[in-house]
Formats: structure tokens, C-alpha cells, sequence
């Protein structure tokens, strides 16, 4: 399979995608976020607007503000300005509200994240039951379904240790999954694994996809942006500097430093 | 593409045959150079010039029944009848006779709890309450009340108390302890400076000081006619004292914990309480195993400082029975006997401990 041919296939989807996404509603908005570690601006004037359904990858150097961008969404980072809406709901106010808002979004982390002192089955069912307050016997149900969803369905009863990288990440994504979130992020799902693991994480999140749960990728892997992306943003120094539908990101970057990012990476 | 060339793995070999046999092993691992060698030789010497003298002493020519005239016939060896006669004593000091059988209960159900916990049979919410309630029915069983005669807590005594001031002082210490980490770790600023208070004033004083301060001090700053019996403000003192080195314990557990297990309970929708609970703790007090059975050790070695302030554990009741007039001279068995309980316990407690790392998927990894 060469590149070619697989941009030419993806062009046709995405005019399409872009023309149904404009009439969708707006999922996750950004209104000139601004955030600062101390006296470091790590976001600047973010503006973004996410539609339902969309797949959004984000891509940039590392120390660009793209986890960061992501972490806002779910509240894993304060912003210091701007306003982040969620489904209309603004991302603010009390402790208890904010965890209302988060609750339509799920995470998937680098370093997977599972607790390690419990099963997989009891990592996936630990929040519905202690959260939503799920029967234990139905949150079992939901989560033998996500593993099962995930191919790892026989490993329940495994600790995360015992498992590959490859399988701790599908198993982070079925717990994010037990949660029924409209919005998946993503924080650089496949940078921790060995190479071969790779493909059986994208092939879970590639179907994921497909299933029209709103998602956003900070990652790497831009086979799968070309493939599965709705829209490409690139970030870097905290800002959004471009983003465009995969084949007009990859082939006609309108910025000088999206060219150089690109040719960086693409270059081997 | 052209055809591929198949792989084909080579099979196993076998290791190569290492050199095998006890000879094999001494030369490698103990006799290892002229350093090695000397240590081993002159260990080899010590073992080769003492131990047979112990077990001449302690076995062979030991006396084990009569009183003391039969001892004195042969001083060359130990003279464990004297531990038989005085072992009531020992075992629960000046405890009324009558009510003797009580500090047997109260051993009775200790084992049984122990067996039952080391061989699995209590697990979770059940093993936890078990041992919590330990201490109230520690002290209803030896001191008395709700139906049976109350015993003053001035003849209390011996290894019972010895092990029920340590069991106390463990079991209500470490949930103190945890509570006052988890302060120290994620409470409000004034929470967090009120127990850093706590703990370093505590850690910053040595165990005989707080003990004299429970015992002598305490009644002072008290309102008159509230008295806290001196057993009772000792504990305290005790529960105190362990309490601030179990929370600087499991405090290292929680800081050693990856942030990225919160951001993963948060973006969860767990709160940060039911994330303390549920994530946190059972990772942090795992890690912190090895050190907290330390604690339990040291504290049980610690209750014998209690002699003190007036209190006949178990190593003040061996004092004490070595001053006996009709056994004098027998002082050295008195402390061997006190060593091997003490040590029996320290030791069991060690092992256990090390099977809780071993047996735990979790640690394993």
C-alpha cells in the first residue's frame, strides 16, 4: 500500500466529513484559552471548536501545548483565561459541576495509567460502581463487553502487570469506554509501546472511530491521522498554527514551520 | 517483493553444564580470595569455640525440674525449672489467680485471629473489623466490667501485658498514622501544619520522655477528679509515639505514588476522597509493608520501656522474679528466656512479613 494511494481514498471522505460536520452541533469549544505553568505561557489564545462526531488528531513538537490543550478538556490543568465549553455546559464553578462536565469525557494516557492493584475487570468496574453508582453485577456486564470489544476479553482476571503494553492500553481505553463518554482524548496513546504493539491499539482506536464517538488524538502517528482524522491541527510554542481536513494538511501546508514539522517526521 | 527465505528458529539447547556440588560452592562463594577465606575461618572459629559450651550449658547439663537446691547441684548448666516455677508470673505478673483463665482467653482468641488471618480465612472488611475490635475485647477480657469482676490494671503484668500494650498501640496507631499522613499529604494548609506539628513534636521526642510526661505529667494538666488510670495514659502515650512514625511511613508510600494514578481516577469522575480510599491507600500501604511491620517490631521491643514509669511487663516481671531470694543467681536464665520470647515473636512478626511481600501479586510484578 503506498501513500498515494491511500491520501487519494481519504480525500473524497473528508470534504464530505467537512461538509455534514458544519451542520453538527458543537461538542467542546475553546474560547480564547490562555494558560501559564508560573511565568511559562503554555497555551495562547486558543480558539477551537470541536463538532459531534469529529475525529481530531493534534500534532506538534514536543513542549507545544498539545497534551496540554487536551488536559484542559477533561480539567486535568487549570485555565487561567478564556472559557471552555462542553455540550453548552461551561467547564467551571464548583468541584462538584465540574465533575458533572467531565463526566462525557474519557482518557486515555500515555503511560496507560491502570491501577495496578486490581484486576482489569475490577480497574474497569471501579467506576462505574463507585461513581455512577452501577450494580456490581451490571457494571461487570458493560465491562466484559468493552474487553470483549477491545480482544482482550479472556485477560479479566489478570493484574495490569501481567499484561503486555499493548493490552494495558486497550484495557485503558475499555475503562475509559465503562464510562460511556461522548468524547475520548487521547494523550500520545501508542508513544510508550513497543513498535509491534502499535497496530493493535490504532486498530481498536481506528474502529472506535468509526463508531462516531467524538474523538481527539494528540499523536504521532500520522498514518492514522491520514486514515481516520476528520481535521489535523498542528500547535506549536502553546498555539494553534494550522489545522486542516489530512490531505490538505500532509500535502499543501500553508505554514512554513507545519512544512518543516512535516518533513522532520515524514522524512524516513 | 520477492519470495521470502522462511525462518525457521533454532531449538533449545540445554545450559552448558555449570560445575555442580556443595565443594563447587564453597570455592566460589565462600573461600573467594584470602579476605573471604579469613572470615569464613575465623567465623568457623567462633561457631567451633562457642556454641558446644551453649549447649552444654542450656541442654546437656541443664537442670529442667526442682527448685533451687537441685540446681544449685549442677552450676555449670541453666536452670530452667526456675522458668517453670516462676512462669505464671511471667506470663501475667500479679494477676489475680482466680482469674487466670481470662489472660488464656485472651491468648486463645489472639491465636486464633492470627491463625486465622495467616491462613486466609479472614479477608477484607471482615479480617480489618476483627482486629480493630481486638483491642476492646483486649482490655474487656483482662480488665473486666460488662460481667465480669474488674481487675485493677496495678496487677496487670507480664507478657500479657507486654502484648497487649503493643497490640493496642499497633492497631490503633496506624489508622492515627494514616489519617495524620493523609493530612500531612493532601490536607488544608492548617491541617497539613497541625499534623506536621504533631508528628515532628512526637518524632522529635524520645519514647521514655513521652512516657514519663503520660504517667507523671498528664494528671497535672488535668481537671481535678478526671483521672485516667496510669496503664491507660501510658497507651496513649505509646499509641502517640507510634503514630507519628507509622504516618511518616506511609506518608513515603503516598508520595511514591505516580500522579498519573490520580489523573487517571479523576478523568474517571472518582472523587479525590473515594480516590484516597480506593487507589491510593491500598497502593501506598502495600509499598510501605517492610517498613510498617518494622514499626510493629519495634514496638512491641518498645513496650518493655515501660518498667519505667511503674508498669511489670514481661522484662520487669524477669527482673523482678530474678530478685527472688529463694532462686538468686539464676538472673542470666531469667534474660535468655526474656531474649527468646522476645526474640520468637520479633522474629515470627519479620517472616510474616516477608510472606505478605512475597504472596501479593501486586508486589511481585
Amino acid at each position: 500500500m503506498t501513500e498515494n494511494t491511500l491520501n487519494s481514498e481519504v480525500k473524497n471522505s473528508d470534504t464530505i466529513d467537512n461538509d455534514a460536520t458544519n451542520n453538527k452541533e458543537i461538542t467542546i469549544e475553546f474560547k480564547n484559552v490562555n494558560k501559564w505553568y508560573g511565568d511559562f505561557h503554555a497555551l495562547k489564545d486558543i480558539n477551537l471548536k470541536v463538532h459531534k462526531g469529529e475525529r481530531i488528531v493534534i500534532c506538534g513538537p514536543s513542549g507545544s501545548g498539545k497534551s496540554t490543550l487536551i488536559r484542559c478538556i477533561n480539567h486535568l490543568e487549570e485555565i487561567q483565561e478564556g472559557r471552555i465549553y462542553i455540550d453548552q455546559q461551561e467547564l467551571a464553578g464548583s468541584e462538584k459541576q465540574i465533575d458533572n462536565v467531565c463526566r462525557e469525557v474519557g482518557m486515555v494516557f500515555q503511560q496507560f495509567n491502570l491501577f495496578p492493584h486490581m484486576t482489569i475487570l475490577e480497574n474497569l468496574c471501579l467506576a462505574p460502581v463507585w461513581a455512577n453508582k452501577l450494580p456490581q453485577i451490571e457494571a461487570e456486564k458493560i465491562a466484559l463487553k468493552h474487553l470483549h470489544r477491545v480482544g482482550i476479553g479472556d485477560q479479566a482476571d489478570k493484574y495490569p502487570g501481567q499484561l503486555s503494553g499493548g493490552q494495558q492500553q486497550r484495557v485503558a481505553i475499555a475503562r475509559a469506554l465503562c464510562m460511556s463518554p461522548k468524547i475520548l482524548l487521547f494523550d500520545e496513546p501508542t508513544s510508550a509501546l513497543d513498535p509491534e504493539m502499535i497496530k493493535e491499539v490504532l486498530d481498536v482506536m481506528v474502529e472506535l472511530a468509526e463508531s462516531g464517538i467524538t474523538m481527539i488524538c494528540v499523536t504521532h502517528e500520522m498514518g492514522f491521522a491520514q486514515s481516520v482524522a476528520d481535521r489535523v491541527i498542528f500547535m506549536d510554542v502553546g498555539e494553534i498554527i494550522e489545522e486542516k481536513a489530512p490531505y490538505e494538511f500532509f500535502n499543501n501546508p500553508e505554514m512554513d514551520r507545519t512544512q518543516k514539522f512535516l518533513e522532520q517526521i515524514l522524512s524516513n | 517483493m520477492t519470495n521470502p527465505t522462511i525462518f525457521v528458529p533454532k531449538p533449545d539447547r540445554e545450559a552448558p553444564a555449570q560445575a555442580k556440588g556443595f565443594l563447587h560452592w564453597l570455592k566460589h562463594h565462600v573461600f573467594n580470595g584470602w579476605f573471604n577465606s579469613a572470615l569464613a575461618l575465623s567465623l568457623i572459629a567462633i561457631i567451633v569455640l562457642t556454641v558446644p559450651q551453649v549447649i552444654q550449658w542450656a541442654f546437656i547439663k541443664a537442670t529442667w525440674v526442682g527448685d533451687s537446691a537441685n540446681c544449685k547441684t549442677s552450676p555449670d548448666g541453666a536452670c530452667w525449672s526456675f522458668i517453670a516455677a516462676k512462669f505464671r508470673v511471667l506470663m501475667v505478673g500479679v494477676y489475680p489467680a482466680a482469674e487466670s483463665w481470662r489472660g488464656i482467653v485472651g491468648a486463645l482468641v489472639l491465636a486464633i485471629l492470627i491463625i486465622t488471618t495467616i491462613t486466609n480465612h479472614l479477608k477484607g472488611k471482615v479480617l480489618i473489623v476483627a482486629w480493630l475490635l481486638l483491642p476492646v475485647f483486649g482490655y474487656w477480657i483482662i480488665g473486666g466490667g460488662f460481667g465480669l469482676n474488674e481487675v485493677d490494671q496495678s496487677s496487670w503484668g507480664g507478657l500479657m501485658l507486654s502484648v497487649l500494650l503493643a497490640l493496642v498501640g499497633i492497631i490503633v496507631s496506624i489508622p492515627l498514622g494514616i489519617v495524620l499522613a493523609l493530612g500531612r499529604f493532601s490536607g488544608s494548609p492548617i491541617t497539613k501544619s497541625l499534623c506536621i506539628g504533631f508528628i515532628e513534636t512526637v518524632r522529635g521526642v524520645p519514647l521514655i520522655t513521652i512516657l514519663f510526661m503520660s504517667s507523671v505529667m498528664m494528671p497535672l494538666f488535668l481537671p481535678p477528679g478526671f483521672i485516667i488510670d496510669n496503664m491507660l495514659r501510658i497507651q496513649t502515650g505509646m499509641i502517640f509515639f507510634s503514630a507519628a512514625y507509622v504516618a511518616e511511613v506511609v506518608r513515603g508510600g503516598l508520595q511514591a505514588l505516580p500522579k498519573g494514578q490520580f489523573e487517571a481516577a479523576s478523568s474517571l469522575g472518582i472523587n479525590y476522597p473515594k480516590t484516597l480510599y480506593l487507589i491510593v491507600l491500598p497502593q501506598a500501604l502495600r509499598h510501605v509493608l517492610p517498613p510498617l511491620i518494622g514499626r510493629c517490631i519495634s514496638m512491641f521491643k518498645n513496650t518493655s520501656l515501660v518498667i519505667i514509669v511503674g508498669l511489670l511487663d514481661f522484662l520487669g516481671m524477669i527482673k523482678s522474679a530474678s530478685l527472688d531470694s529463694e532462686w538468686l543467681g539464676f538472673e542470666t536464665e531469667a534474660y535468655v528466656f526474656g531474649a527468646v520470647v522476645y526474640f520468637s515473636i520479633c522474629y515470627s512478626l519479620s517472616r510474616y512479613g516477608a510472606h505478605l511481600e512475597k504472596s501479593d501479586p501486586v508486589l511481585q510484578k
